[in-house]
């Protein structure tokens, strides 16, 4: 499987998905799903001076994302899909029905969210959709960097009692 | 004029020049490290992206620079959030000028610039902070 990592990520392409992700796990290519972005020429070119001229970015409403996703996971370069938000990983996850694990790797600070870790800021519904999501059998987890513990989403909701090793 | 560790800047009004943006505590440091040099710290103002959505980062670039009339922007990863905020500020204003991969040498070039444009200053910066980046020794 080429796609090393789903991502729900709000600042979409950033240095922890670039250099952070992307060097270790060897990313050549970046699969950004958004309906606004993929709408977007403007945004998809700001997206793309971010993007190491190695590195391959592609820009993907759901529909097209779910459509072309064997092809993604098919490419033999190692790639991410990262979405700016929990709805569109779960609507990606529910049109593909093969994505078994999910990394949630920031979702700051807003107006109606509340904390649950140092990255991970959530409203009352986003958490349902992350239990939603979670309890479509998808491992879902919080992790900024490789060099993180991967914290299960159970104890980031406070469901389950926290793994003190490297937390 | 320094940044703080919490994302917020630190405004003492007057003569800020530009705005260092940047990962954790980048724009801090470099802000310090000019300060330390020159003393002309107070002449950049920092915004960090720590803890912050992408859309906050973009929220806090554009009240600073409306409170402080800069027209330069210095970031360090040409990839990183607050680049990508900066570089949407830019669409609409387009006199302001962004320079990304700054370094110490660059900063320490545009704090003792004398006044001239936003964008002759950015390249000018640009250019100094280039050269600064040399390798020494090794067999390669």
């Amino acid at each position: 499987m080429s796609v090393r990592l789903y991502r729900i990520d709000d600042r979409l392409i950033h240095g922890q998905v670039v250099v952070g992700w992307g060097q270790p796990l060897d990313i050549e290519f970046i699969v950004l799903v958004d309906d606004n972005v993929a709408s977007s020429d403007w945004e998809q070119d700001l997206y793309r001076m971010g993007i190491p001229p190695e590195m391959e970015i592609l820009f993907a409403d759901v529909a097209s994302a779910a459509r072309d996703h064997e092809r993604y996971v098919g490419d033999p370069r190692p790639g991410i899909v990262v979405t700016g938000d929990i709805a569109t990983m779960d609507r990606l996850v529910c049109a593909t029905g093969t994505i078994a694990s999910v990394n949630v790797g920031g979702l700051h600070y807003r107006a109606g969210r509340s904390q649950k870790s140092r990255y991970v800021f959530l409203t009352p519904g986003e958490e349902r959709e992350l239990r939603d999501l979670a309890s479509r059998g998808v491992k879902v987890t919080a992790q900024d960097v490789p060099a993180a513990r991967q914290v299960p989403i159970e104890e980031v909701l406070g469901d389950a009692p926290p793994d003190r090793r490297g937390a | 004029m320094t940044s703080s560790s919490d994302g917020k800047e630190h405004s003492a009004a007057g003569e800020v020049r530009a705005i260092v943006v940047g990962h954790g505590s980048y724009p801090e440091g470099m802000i310090d490290a000019v300060d330390r040099i020159t003393g002309r710290g107070h002449l950049l103002v920092g915004i960090s992206n720590r803890d912050l959505s992408a859309g906050e980062i973009e929220t806090r670039l554009r009240e600073c620079t409306a409170t402080t009339g800069v027209k330069v922007f210095f970031s360090d990863l040409p990839a990183g959030s607050a680049t990508l905020a900066v570089r949407r500020l830019l669409r609409d204003h387009t006199d302001c000028v962004l320079v990304t991969g700054a370094n110490l040498a660059a900063l320490l070039d545009f704090v003792f610039q004398p006044p001239m444009s936003a964008v002759d200053a950015a390249h000018h910066a640009a250019e100094k902070g280039r050269l600064a980046v040399i390798v020494n020794g090794g067999a390669w």
